[in-house]
């Protein structure tokens, strides 16, 4: 049994078919790049996976279970913009993930439980290179800069599985190649699953290692919205990279933590 | 080089700003001046020395009928009908615009409700009010609470509606609840918008106090002018004009202040 069963899935706007008859099978731990042209559906299967939407038809398993049918703590996402809250400084951005969990009432935690969540969220952000920037809110902090406080918003949650969306789109090729590598390093440490859109070829055959291409296999130019796209091409990358990082779960399986 | 490209440097800026005031000012006593030479009994544009004799007795002389400081005690009495009238509105245009701009079924519910309640005109429900509620202070404060409500409920439920629906959902992948994620995500960026809004209806807060006063009451800024009006008293309603309206310019100047020191990271505390 895979961690990630998508099971004939298909989702449709009312006449207009997004997708159709997907069916995939992700093991745990895979970090799965999708690539496809624009409007193909693309974000709107991150939708699926997030719970955001249900699927019209078809069924979508996490670890044996039906997808929970709206978001939750287990499923990480960082979209292109919009993904840090702008009246939370940096800090805050990243406590909060720790705070709402366990305050169902307030939202919020006080005294010496308070100051833990803070001194775990100052850690991850000193790790996704913000450690000076504990103070500032986002409208201050440059593109890169927002993108790296949602992903340590993201990882705060040790999320089983991780949605991202463009997430370096608006980021320029020096910074996107920082992301990259924090990226990298985090999901080799977590062993968490990735499905991450992007238009840039480069990027989606350098970091996966799975490439999904989402593309529409019958055409209707008279009706074009009458098919919906499914992944026409699967192809395993950077093997090695999985190899390695399956023994660096061994290894820290190993250490008593 | 072209007009729209012109911009003041920032000694003239200043000087450009006084303009209009000293331009009005200086218009007015050639005018008062005028028609006082033509009558020393004219009332219509009082002379300088007039108004401050008028003030002097408002603000610095006990009133022979009431003891009291009429100037001060009618203040006292408007600003706290503004003041009351203005929280009860905030809090309940905050409420109500949250609950509609948040959860789909309340909207579904009140939203096109207080699209219709917000059309009623509030002068035409001040007699009902009157009725129902007395004369005395509690119509007034109501007439406020009515007149602003809906407009600060239908402001804050469009605010909230334009929070990026990626927002909402990062927020439930962080843990939160329907009730957490109004009370940390939503609420916070709401209160600064609460003051923005507030700060655009406080002329109609304004209006609707001094409609009131000026209906019924027995003290109050909108009171004192609509009895002086009686006796033609330029040189009382003139000054009570420009009170009034430092007043509101003060209380905007508050509500801004509050805003740049509160929520520093909003658009409302740079507007
Ligand atoms: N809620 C909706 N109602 C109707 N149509 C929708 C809805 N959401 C998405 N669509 C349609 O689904 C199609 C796919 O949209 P989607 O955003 O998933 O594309 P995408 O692959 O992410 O594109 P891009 O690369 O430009 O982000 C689009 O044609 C869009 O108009
Ligand atoms: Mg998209």
């Amino acid at each position: 049994m895979s961690f990630i069963e998508i099971d004939n899935v298909w989702q449709e706007y009312g006449h207009h078919v997004v997708l159709e008859r997907l069916s995939l099978n992700i093991a745990e731990g895979e970090f799965c790049t999708l690539v496809g042209a624009s409007g193909c559906g693309k974000s709107t299967f991150l939708r699926l996976m997030l719970g955001q939407e249900r699927p019209s038809r078809g069924r979508i398993l996490l670890a044996g279970k039906a997808l929970p049918g709206e978001p939750d703590p287990g499923r990480g996402v960082v979209f292109q913009r919009y993904s840090v809250f702008p009246h939370l400084n940096a800090l805050d951005n990243v406590a909060i993930g720790l705070e709402l969990p366990r305050a169902p009432v307030l939202g919020r935690l006080f005294g010496a439980k308070k100051r833990a969540a803070r001194e775990e969220a100052r850690q991850l952000l000193e790790k996704v290179g913000l450690g000076h920037n504990l103070d500032q809110y986002p409208a201050q902090l440059s593109g890169g800069m927002q993108q790296r406080l949602a992903i340590a918003q993201a990882f705060i949650m040790r999320p089983r599985v991780l949605l991202l969306d463009e997430p370096f789109g608006a980021l320029d090729p020096g910074i996107r190649k920082d992301m990259h590598a924090l990226l990298l390093t985090l999901w080799q440490e977590t062993g968490l699953t990735v499905f991450m859109v992007t238009h840039d070829l480069a990027e989606g055959f350098n970091l996966g290692t799975r490439l999904l291409v989402f593309d529409k296999t019958r055409n209707d130019p008279q009706a074009p919205n009458a098919y919906g796209a499914r992944v026409t091409y699967d192809i395993p990358l950077n093997a090695d990279r999985q190899v390695a990082r399956a023994r660096i779960a061994d290894i820290a399986a190993l250490q008593p933590d | 080089m072209r007009l729209v490209n012109r911009q003041p440097e920032r000694g003239a800026r200043f000087l450009l700003m006084l303009l209009p005031f000293i331009v009005l000012v200086g218009v007015y006593f050639f005018g008062s001046t005028a028609r006082l030479a033509g009558n020393p009994d004219d009332k219509l544009l009082p002379s300088a020395s007039q108004m401050v004799a008028a003030i002097h007795h408002a603000a610095l002389e006990e009133d022979g009928r009431s003891g009291e400081y009429i100037l001060w005690a009618d203040s006292a009495a408007s600003l706290k009908r503004l003041g009351l009238g203005l929280a009860v509105a905030a809090l309940l245009g905050l409420a109500m615009g949250t609950v509609t701009g948040v959860f789909p079924l309340a909207r579904a519910t009140f939203s096109p409700f207080m699209t219709a309640l917000a059309m009623i005109p509030p002068l035409a429900v001040l007699p009902i009010l009157f009725i129902v509620f007395g004369l005395d202070e509690l119509s007034k404060v109501m007439l406020i609470v009515i007149g602003i409500t809906p407009v600060l409920a239908r402001d804050i439920e469009q605010r909230a509606r334009e929070i990026p629906p990626e927002i909402l959902i990062k927020a439930q992948t962080l843990g939160a609840n329907s009730w957490t994620l109004v009370l940390r995500v939503v609420l916070p960026q709401l209160l600064s918008r609460l003051l923005l809004s507030l700060r655009l209806m406080l002329g109609s807060a304004w209006l609707f106090l001094i409609s009131a006063e000026a209906i019924s009451a027995t003290a109050g800024l909108g009171y004192r002018i609509f009895l002086v009006r009686r006796y033609l008293a330029m040189d009382t309603i003139l000054p009570y004009v420009i009170w009034i309206t430092l007043l509101a310019w003060l209380m905007d100047f508050a509500l801004k202040g509050a805003n740049r020191l509160l929520f520093p990271w909003s658009e409302g505390a740079r507007t």
